[in-house]
């Protein structure tokens, strides 16, 4: 259980005031200048011991990926690229953020801007986030006035940050297709190699960080990396904000400690499962692109990357939707390989005709109108996705039917008997009415 | 060069390899669709991953990654990739079956059948069923012009049509619309595409999802012959591939030459062909009362006797065309100069050139592969867009490797496919800028291979010589012209001009020009000469030696049916100077002949035998007195000097505007003008939409 005193995100739920004078007040945007001053190696070195990792979803490093920019320029400007492209389903904390304490992201990316050296940020802000947009905006405005950013800034380290409003399509969230898009070219990822610390935004050094581990950045370096790195476990350090969705009684968006087990999460904050734990199915504990869990193994599992990796899922970003056992859990399988075909970019061959492929099937094993060897052929084909795409896309669609026929075949093979046997009734109906 | 183990063996490539190319010199077959050598890398159709050791566990795209990106194992080991263990195995089948599902598979009714990487690739790499029980996908087909066809149910969207619409023709008129399974490869709104290049879309699309509209169900490519020759459309000489079946040919496909056309043609080459087989002259005919009518071989013979005979020597005279082999111009000088005669021209368009001057003052000196190394460019009097397609795409090629790099146009603002600084319209500017110190000049300067190019626009006029001289001036003056350089290069438009020039088809001492021989000379011999103002001709007989009833035709007295450069072996030399020689894909039709066999037996009636029987022996005749013509695919480069000798020659300049000598790229010829599909091009080009006959 996170302590108040340990809360990043202090006004998550817009409860208190979000100006810059109300975030001062909290805390926010305190020393800002004395951390810059630090030096880029202290503030790297101290990312790197608060072991905070990316909470886009792959989880990687945030400290080292910094530490991958160039450390001297070679003429090419350094950008700072931050991807506020939401659009996973059932994730909605960078939303809170940008929304109610957007002065923590505006913090980050000053002191992460500083740490390698980019002289500006750009924000590109999922499509569908109006309001969010203009209040992240209005909160730039507020520091721009306040002579926090800009030329000449009180901070002694010029930052200029650019809100950037996407078109509302899933794969700009991918790093690459983001930058493409920022580009003002059709958002499809770039091949890596080269990467985009080497060759991003417009041919030049650049990084690009989720929100939250951006919004992070400023609290972790105020009070020591050792802080950080002291709540959750190792190698799955820190706060993080999970987004609870689904059949609990009190949805939310919460901060975390690392590593709370599921059941503590969803009795602490959510009220506990709508109708109790014995009617819960399942849960898809990282937003819709990692595998589901079934109840028995997740509900004493410590949310953090690497035990729920150990059961074949992951933690992705923290996403966590819950289904009762009212779900149709195919159905609503069959509804996120929908997703993922109508976001699929065509770029790349797998994902392209994979994606529409899965979902045909997907829609038949809904009904039950298939064959009991479609499921290995349609987990085949899900493997014959996985890890042959361009970018993560392919992996993402491929893994929530993954985890539906590892967890829920016998479900499947019941749909199916089910359906040849209305089937079957049916047609003898027709023929003894014919008779 | 890096060290890399391809399937265990250890090979060393140069750095900038990719691992696809990597993996091909080690002689291990990697498949691919979206990669193509002069293209940009796509990485999208999956089909070429490779397992790299050490790597993630998941098989690499081997199109999209360099050798460069490997890093050496833990120990400092070569860096490993495998092509064949099940891994990379399984990848190419699944993506294969991908590929295939929403593809049509109507593989019997397509054009693309037969040469298909698809179908190839599908029969290696491929599984032996399908498991893809839906519906497949359709997509409605396109109009993207006259020329490529479109069956969009089977693209794969490789994006390969795309890239080259992009990068090398330079116009961005394909794109990919919409994303996932709905993405289509489109114009937009369905309109034509304008490029003089995209007919290269058809070789480029590895299905049939783009073909040649006008080839459209017409033969299987295994029952074609294949003839490789050379192109006479402009004065390139783009490698070509002739496929006929029976005498009849049925398409024309670009062979790779990197020194000329790399591997693509332009549209008027490739889809000339049904000009081939229209408008054809089949039998000889001679003019009776005012009405040309059909005649055999001998009658014709015998009215031109009787014309030379009444004629005096200095009114004979005769002309070669644009299309012309070396080897019948050849034969037509010797035939003249036995007559007696020194009216002889090859210059229909009267371009100030003048072989006396040095082989250097009319060839392309730098070459067309030396574009690539030119840091300046100055065009005159030029659109290389419609005089040389292919050509053009060097440039841009060029100015693609680095778009700083300095281009200057004197003469049409026209759209050359990438961008240039317009310098001025005519004379007068190249004078400006040969003494003037403008910006562009202190670049072009500064450049160390500064590269001239001069186009007929600027020497098809009165004041020709004057502005070739100032050319030469200007190569002089920014040092163009060096023992390691010459970049003076005179762009042609007919394909026999060189080669004419190098046999001195110019008039002789006290001869008169091909402008002056129609209305000065009795007896006058059109070798294939369609491009002059015929109507002002005053000259008594005209002998026209030709294929296809054009102008010539229409205004001669007797026609002697000859064979196109798709029927007759033959020497062309190209803008360059490069001598190249064109084989014979089929018969001409009916009675006509091979043009220097019809002078040869019209020398014999004439009582001036030539000396030779057999195309073997006029050539010995030709190398004896032309060595260079021998050296086949060759140049024979000009001297430098020459170009300084140019320099000092004095020469007026008028005031009028540089025009192009090619005023519509698909009408440049007879064979052209012949062709529906040209015809039909060319009012599209004109923004004509033809209107029914109601």
């Amino acid at each position: 259980m996170l302590a108040d005193k340990d809360r990043i995100f202090t006004n998550i739920y817009g409860l208190h005031d979000k100006s810059l004078k109300g975030a001062m007040a909290r805390g926010h945007w305190d020393g800002t200048k004395g951390i810059l001053e630090k030096g880029r190696d202290w503030i790297i070195n101290e990312m790197k011991a608060s072991g905070l990792r990316g909470r886009g979803g792959a989880g990687f490093p945030t400290g080292l990926k910094w530490s991958f920019m160039p450390k001297e320029s070679d003429g090419r400007p350094h950008y700072l690229v931050i991807n506020a492209d939401e659009s996973e389903p059932g994730t909605c904390k960078d939303r809170d953020i940008l929304r109610h304490d957007p002065h923590t992201l505006i913090e980050g990316c000053v002191i992460a801007g500083f740490s390698m050296g980019a002289h500006a940020t750009y924000i590109y802000v999922r499509g569908e986030y109006m309001r969010e947009r203009e209040a992240l905006q209005a909160a730039i405005d507020e520091c721009y006035d306040a002579g926090l950013l800009g030329k000449n800034s009180k901070l002694g380290y010029d930052m200029d940050i650019y809100v950037h409003h996407g078109a509302g399509a899933y794969i700009c969230g991918e790093e690459t297709a983001l930058l493409e898009s920022l580009e003002g070219k059709k958002g499809q990822p770039r091949l890596k190699p080269p990467f985009p610390a080497n060759m991003g935004l417009y041919g030049a050094p650049t990084t690009v960080n989720n929100v939250e581990s951006i919004a992070v950045a400023p609290t972790i370096l105020r009070r020591g990396g050792a802080w950080f790195a002291g709540i959750g476990r190792p190698n799955n350090t820190g706060t993080k904000l999970f987004c609870v969705s689904g059949h609990v009684k009190t949805p939310c968006t919460v901060e975390e400690a690392m590593s709370i087990p599921f059941r503590e999460l969803i009795e602490r904050h959510c009220g506990g499962i709508r109708g109790g734990w014995d009617n819960l199915l399942a849960v898809i504990p990282g937003g819709s692109s990692v595998p589901l869990v079934p109840a028995a193994q997740i509900i004493d599992t410590p949310m953090d990357f690497d035990s729920l990796r150990d059961l074949k899922s992951g933690l992705g970003t923290a996403a966590v939707i819950v289904m009762d056992k009212s779900t149709d859990v195919i159905k609503a399988i069959a509804r996120l390989s929908a997703f993922y075909k109508h976001e699929s970019c065509g770029q790349c061959t797998p994902c392209r005709e994979g994606t529409g492929w899965m979902w045909r099937v997907m829609e038949r094993m809904v009904r039950g109108n298939a064959q009991k060897r479609e499921i290995d052929m349609l987990f085949d084909v899900t493997k014959q996705i996985e890890g042959h795409t361009i970018c993560a896309l392919g992996d993402a669609a491929a893994w929530p039917i993954q985890g539906l026929i590892r967890h829920f075949r016998p479900e499947m093979e019941a749909r199916i008997d089910q359906y040849t046997r209305n089937a079957v009734q049916s047609r003898n109906t027709v023929l003894e009415a014919a008779e | 060069m890096a060290k890399i183990k391809v399937d265990g063996n250890e090979i060393e490539v140069p750095d900038h390899y990719t691992l696809l190319q990597a993996c091909e010199e080690a002689g291990a077959e990697v498949p691919r669709f979206c990669f193509h050598e002069r293209l940009s890398v796509a990485g999208n159709c999956r089909m070429c991953l490779v397992e790299v050791k050490g790597g993630p566990p998941k098989p690499a795209a081997s199109c999209a990654m360099g050798v460069r990106d490997l890093r050496p194992g833990p120990n400092g080991e070569t860096p490993e990739v495998f092509t064949n263990t099940p891994m990379v195995k399984k990848a190419r089948e699944g993506v294969m079956e991908f590929l295939l599902i929403n593809h049509p598979l109507d593989c019997p009714i397509c054009d693309q059948g037969g040469e298909c990487d698809l179908q190839d690739q599908a029969m290696v790499f491929g599984m032996e069923n399908s498991r893809y029980q839906e519906n497949k996908r359709a997509v409605e087909d396109k109009y993207i012009g006259p020329l490529v066809k479109t069956v969009m149910n089977r693209c794969i969207h490789c994006t390969r049509c795309v890239r080259f619409t992009t990068e090398v023709a330079g116009i961005s008129e394909l794109g990919l619309i919409g994303r996932g399974e709905d993405a289509e490869i489109t114009t937009y709104l369905e309109h034509a595409m304008t490029s003089e290049l995209q007919g290269n879309v058809i070789d480029l699309c590895p299905v049939g999802a783009l073909t040649s509209r006008p080839y459209a169900f017409q033969a299987r490519p295994w029952e074609l012959t294949k003839t490789e020759s050379v192109d006479v459309m402009d004065a390139c000489g783009s490698a070509i591939r002739i496929d006929s079946r029976g005498r009849e040919v049925m398409r024309i496909l670009p062979r790779i030459n990197e020194s000329i056309n790399e591997e693509w043609i332009s549209d008027k080459t490739r889809f000339v062909w049904d000009g081939l087989k229209t408008q054809r002259l089949d039998r000889p005919y001679v003019r009776r009362n005012g009405r040309l009518e059909a005649a055999s071989w001998p009658e014709a013979f015998t009215a031109i006797r009787d014309a030379v005979s009444a004629a005096s020597p200095e009114r004979i005279g005769a002309i070669a065309g644009d299309l012309a082999t070396v080897e019948e111009m050849f034969a037509l000088k010797a035939l003249i100069a036995s007559l007696g005669s020194r009216n002889i021209d090859c210059r229909q368009d009267g371009a100030a050139l003048d072989p006396a001057l040095g082989r250097a003052s009319y060839i392309f000196n730098p070459t067309i592969e030396g574009i690539e190394d030119a840091d300046a460019i100055l065009i005159i009097g030029s659109n290389p867009r419609r005089e040389a397609a292919i050509l053009n795409a060097r440039i841009r090629k060029r100015w693609r490797m680095d778009d700083a790099l300095p281009i200057g146009v004197i003469g049409e603002a026209a759209d050359l496919r990438y961008p240039y600084e317009h310098l001025g319209a005519g004379p007068d500017s190249l004078k400006e800028v040969v003494e003037g110190s403008s910006k562009f000049m202190t670049r072009f300067k500064r450049a160390k291979r500064p590269l001239i190019l001069v186009g007929q626009g600027a020497l098809t006029r009165a004041d020709g010589a004057g502005i070739l001289a100032m050319a030469a001036r200007l190569a002089e003056q920014v040092k163009a012209v060096r023992s390691d350089w010459n970049g003076f290069a005179v762009l042609h438009t007919a394909a026999a001009r060189v080669g004419g020039l190098d046999l001195g088809l110019v008039p002789g001492e006290g001869g008169i020009d091909a402008r002056a021989m129609l209305t000065g000379t009795d007896v006058l011999f059109l070798l294939g000469a369609d491009e002059m103002d015929l109507s002002r001709k005053t000259a008594g007989f005209t002998v026209y030696i030709g294929t296809h009833g054009d102008q010539g035709a229409h205004h001669a007295d007797v026609i002697l049916p000859g064979a196109t450069y798709a029927e007759k072996s033959g020497i062309y030399v190209n803008t360059e100077g490069r001598v190249q020689m064109g084989y014979r894909a089929g018969f001409a039709p009916g009675g006509a002949r091979e043009d220097w066999a019809i002078l040869r037996a019209l020398s014999d009636v004439l009582g001036k035998k030539l000396p030779y029987d057999s195309l073997v022996a006029l050539r010995a005749a030709l190398f004896a007195e032309y060595p260079h013509f021998a050296a086949i695919d060759g140049i024979a480069a000009g001297d430098p000097a020459s170009i300084g000798a140019l320099a000092k020659k004095p020469g007026k300049m008028g005031k009028s505007a540089f025009a192009s000598s090619v005023k519509d790229f698909y009408l440049t010829n007879p064979i052209t003008r012949a062709s529906a599909v040209m015809a039909e091009c060319s009012q599209l080009a004109k923004n004509v939409t033809p209107v029914a006959a109601e």
